[in-house]
């Protein structure tokens, strides 16, 4: 009793503090059902964010973890001084590449829902973030993606068949069938094999570009994740050996809100931004309009020559949101408000560019609608093309000792009697 | 000196060999490694300008700089996964987890990622590393210094598990696992670092003074992976075995004065099968000797694949000495480490059939 009133709280009169303790659950603002509304979400003037030097000491960037870096207006104009100022032809491949990653994707959830493959997961409404990137860095730079960065492979003009083979794990596939659909690698473009662990690409891509940096390369490494998978332990162990060693790395955190079902409140997003993740680090941090593929690839710009000056990584949060379900094995209907992505305050990146382009005076709706047009019968070829290699459970698969294969550089006794136990079964069995 | 020294010095064209024990032919292994391969990188908790906890990588920060020898923040998970990020780069890195007791918040990276980068990518990309870490007990180390976690990695496709048990296979094997392709876990038994054990604790340590196996050629020489060592030619009886187990078990059979067949094996995986088959035909007799808990530990493949192959050559049921199911004890260290008494009475069950 006298030590409780010495602390200065307030009992109950039999020893027990007051009131008692209480877990703080985090809730969305709208489950299924309630309207969706982003009115607490503090979305800043397009030009309201200064241009810092890319030399900027971490410790002067702290408002730029809370602000929001935006290049395009509310009516499509391109405003402040994070304007990139691109040139047109640039500015239409952009919007070509976003249009070509949403038909893709459409195309691929189709040929899912049609029994063509196991699985897909779109990118709808976070293409900018893939896109604007991309075309920010040097080709030769190392990407370290998520499950949700296709359009990186299409932005290096990767091969859309390609792809499509390795989603229907066909003869055709690079990846010989033994990876989930989507889960794409790609060496030549840059494209780091995809795992689906998460965030086990983030202290991968910062060991990438030490060891650039240790063998005095020009080439830097940049990595995404979802805010969900910031909450895993190796979003924190690279973090620290990023800054410990100012590895030339873009450490890049994709906000969609969502991690499946989980909003993102239970990554810790009431208390913070993810961008403010950096803070702590001594990292530079920049949070970004992620619909707006002009300030994402301004900030991209930005960090990338501050990696390259020997300033150290940037961790950039795209604030965006995820318009489809997480995966074709998901129903977003089950947990949040369908208003959601009408309600978005941030709109849609394809649409954004669009109207900026038409404002600009190079494109028109004409022209664009030509544009999916074309797209959509560039994908469907595409899918053709690789269906002709063969589909998920039809066959058309890489020979079954494949699969004993690439375990180790060399195949030891044990898998070599495994492969060869497995043939002699299938033979007996009359297969 | 076994035939396997005289050819691979003969192959090297060596220098004399000279006296050092394990940390020293750890420390000449990397030593000359890194000389060799400019891409050969070192890393871990201490391990660059104080040379690591257990001195192993002592000099090797002045010679070849902090770009290729450093020290890293206390993250496991971290040091593999920028190893693994180095590796795909094209660097070699031999990250150092100090303690194999401490392996585990690096899993994830050495299981999902380091092991499957090879399938998963079809070849793109690789993790050529070698995961250094002191392991096993012996030393009162208790729970947490004293651990051998090598079935966790046995068990796991994709990485090779590798166990020194002299300073001259020490250098041999781990210069072979830093050549090789694939993500190598090389565990250093620490109970040998500085003398060979024979299991008597209450004796005076030896040191590797005057041990045939403690003269290591100064140069580069390899032992290839997946290669068992016959530590003690016999008929009665195979004992396999490897680690600090194997002077042990040398130690214990003197002393009863049976004619065991000692097998080092050296490397779990890949394993020297042919080996193993070859001894237990001629001995019709298999006794298993690890340190590491006894359920699903190495010891249980072993039994299998000893009892698959060899079964109409049995003349008494496998046997297995290891640790007990418990976790590592400090005050009773002497009644669970598998020493001269229990592998003694194993060896009398086994003989009496």
């Amino acid at each position: 009793m006298t030590d409780s009133i010495e602390s200065g709280a307030v009992t109950d009169g039999q020893g027990r503090n007051l009131p008692p303790l209480q877990l703080h659950v985090p809730e969305p603002p709208a489950r299924p059902g309630e309207s969706a509304d982003f009115t607490h979400f503090d979305i800043p003037a397009a030009d309201a964010a200064p241009r810092p030097d890319e030399a900027t000491h971490p410790s002067q960037m702290r408002d730029f973890a809370y602000g929001l870096v935006r290049v395009l207006d509310e009516d499509g104009h391109a405003v402040g001084a994070w304007d990139p100022k691109l040139p047109a032809d640039t500015l239409l491949r952009m919007l070509r590449y976003m249009a070509l990653t949403r038909a893709f994707d459409g195309r691929m959830f189709r040929a899912q829902r049609q029994g063509k493959t196991s699985f897909y997961m779109k990118s709808t409404g976070e293409e900018a973030v893939s896109i604007g990137a991309a075309l920010a860095l040097s080709r030769d730079d190392m990407c370290f993606p998520s499950y949700r960065q296709q359009g990186i492979l299409i932005a290096r003009d990767w091969s859309i068949v390609d792809m499509m083979n390795q989603i229907y794990s066909n003869k055709g596939d690079r990846m010989k069938g033994r990876q989930l659909p989507i889960m794409y690698s790609a060496r030549e473009a840059g494209f780091f094999s995809i795992s689906g662990n998460l965030t086990t690409q983030y202290p991968q891509a910062v060991g990438w570009a030490m060891a650039s940096a240790a063998k005095g390369d020009t080439r830097i490494a940049a990595t995404w994740c979802g805010e969900g998978s910031t909450a895993e332990g190796d979003f924190h162990s690279a973090c620290t050996f990023a800054s410990v060693y100012r590895a030339p790395v873009i450490m890049n955190v994709v906000n969609n809100q969502w991690a499946i079902s989980s909003f993102s409140g239970f990554a810790g997003a009431e208390a913070t931004t993810f961008a403010a993740r950096a803070i702590g680090y001594g990292i530079a941090g920049l949070r970004v309009d992620g619909n707006d593929v002009l300030a994402v690839y301004a900030a991209t710009r930005w960090a990338a020559d501050r990696a390259r000056a020997n300033g150290g990584p940037t961790l950039i949060e795209h604030f965006t949101y995820r318009v489809e379900g997480h995966s074709t094995s998901d129903d977003p209907t089950a947990y949040r408000s369908a208003e959601e992505s009408s309600q978005w305050p941030l709109g849609d990146p394809i649409a954004r560019l669009k109207q900026h382009c038409i404002n600009l005076g190079i494109w028109d709706e004409e022209r664009h609608a030509a544009m999916d047009q074309q797209l959509a019968e560039m994908v469907r070829d595409a899918a053709r093309e690789a269906e002709k290699n063969g589909i998920l459970g039809h066959g058309l698969h890489h020979p079954m000792e494949s699969m004993f294969q690439d375990v180790f550089e060399d195949m030891p006794w044990h898998l070599q009697e495994q492969q060869q136990q497995m043939l002699d079964e299938w033979k007996a069995a009359g297969l | 000196m076994n035939d396997m020294r005289m050819e691979t010095v003969a192959a090297g064209g060596q220098d004399e060999p000279v006296q050092m024990n394990m940390i020293q032919a750890i420390n000449s292994a990397l030593d000359v490694m890194m000389g060799r391969d400019p891409d050969v990188v070192v890393m871990g908790e201490d391990v660059g300008y104080f040379g690591g906890v257990f001195r192993a990588t002592a000099g090797l920060q002045q010679k070849y700089g902090k770009n290729r020898v450093f020290d890293t923040p206390i993250t496991e998970c971290g040091i593999i996964g920028v190893a693994v990020g180095m590796g795909a780069y094209g660097l070699r890195p031999v990250p150092e987890i100090q303690f194999a007791d401490y392996i585990y918040p690096a899993l994830d990276q050495l299981v999902s990622e380091a092991a499957r980068l090879r399938y998963r990518s079809a070849g793109e990309f690789i993790a050529p590393m070698t995961v250094r870490s002191p392991f096993g007990g012996g030393i009162f180390g208790g729970q947490t210094h004293s651990q051998s976690p090598e079935g966790i990695f046995t068990h796991v496709s994709g990485v090779k598990t590798v166990i020194p048990s002299t300073p001259y296979d020490a250098k041999g094997l781990l210069i072979a696992a830093i050549e090789d392709n694939d993500p190598t876990i090389f565990f250093e038994p620490k109970r040998i670092y500085n003398g060979p054990f024979d299991g008597h604790y209450d004796t005076p340590a030896k040191s590797w003074a005057g041990h045939a196996d403690a003269q290591v050629p100064q140069g580069y020489y390899r032992i290839d992976l997946g290669k068992a060592r016959i530590a003690r030619p016999g008929a009665a009886l195979t004992i396999l075995c490897y680690g600090t187990m194997v002077h042990v078990v040398e130690n214990t059979v003197a002393k009863l004065g049976i004619d065991a067949e000692i097998v080092d094996l050296r490397s779990l995986v890949p394993l020297d099968i042919d080996a193993i088959e070859a001894s237990v035909k001629k001995t019709g007799r298999c006794l298993i000797v690890h340190e590491a808990t006894r359920t699903s530990g190495f010891g249980a493949e072993l039994s299998a694949l000893v009892q698959e192959r060899c079964f109409y050559h049995l003349e008494a049921p496998i046997e297995r000495v290891t640790g007990f199911d418990t976790p590592y004890p400090h005050s009773l260290e002497w009644a669970y480490f598998p020493g001269p008494v229990r592998i003694r009475e194993a060896i009398n069950k086994i003989m009496k059939d």
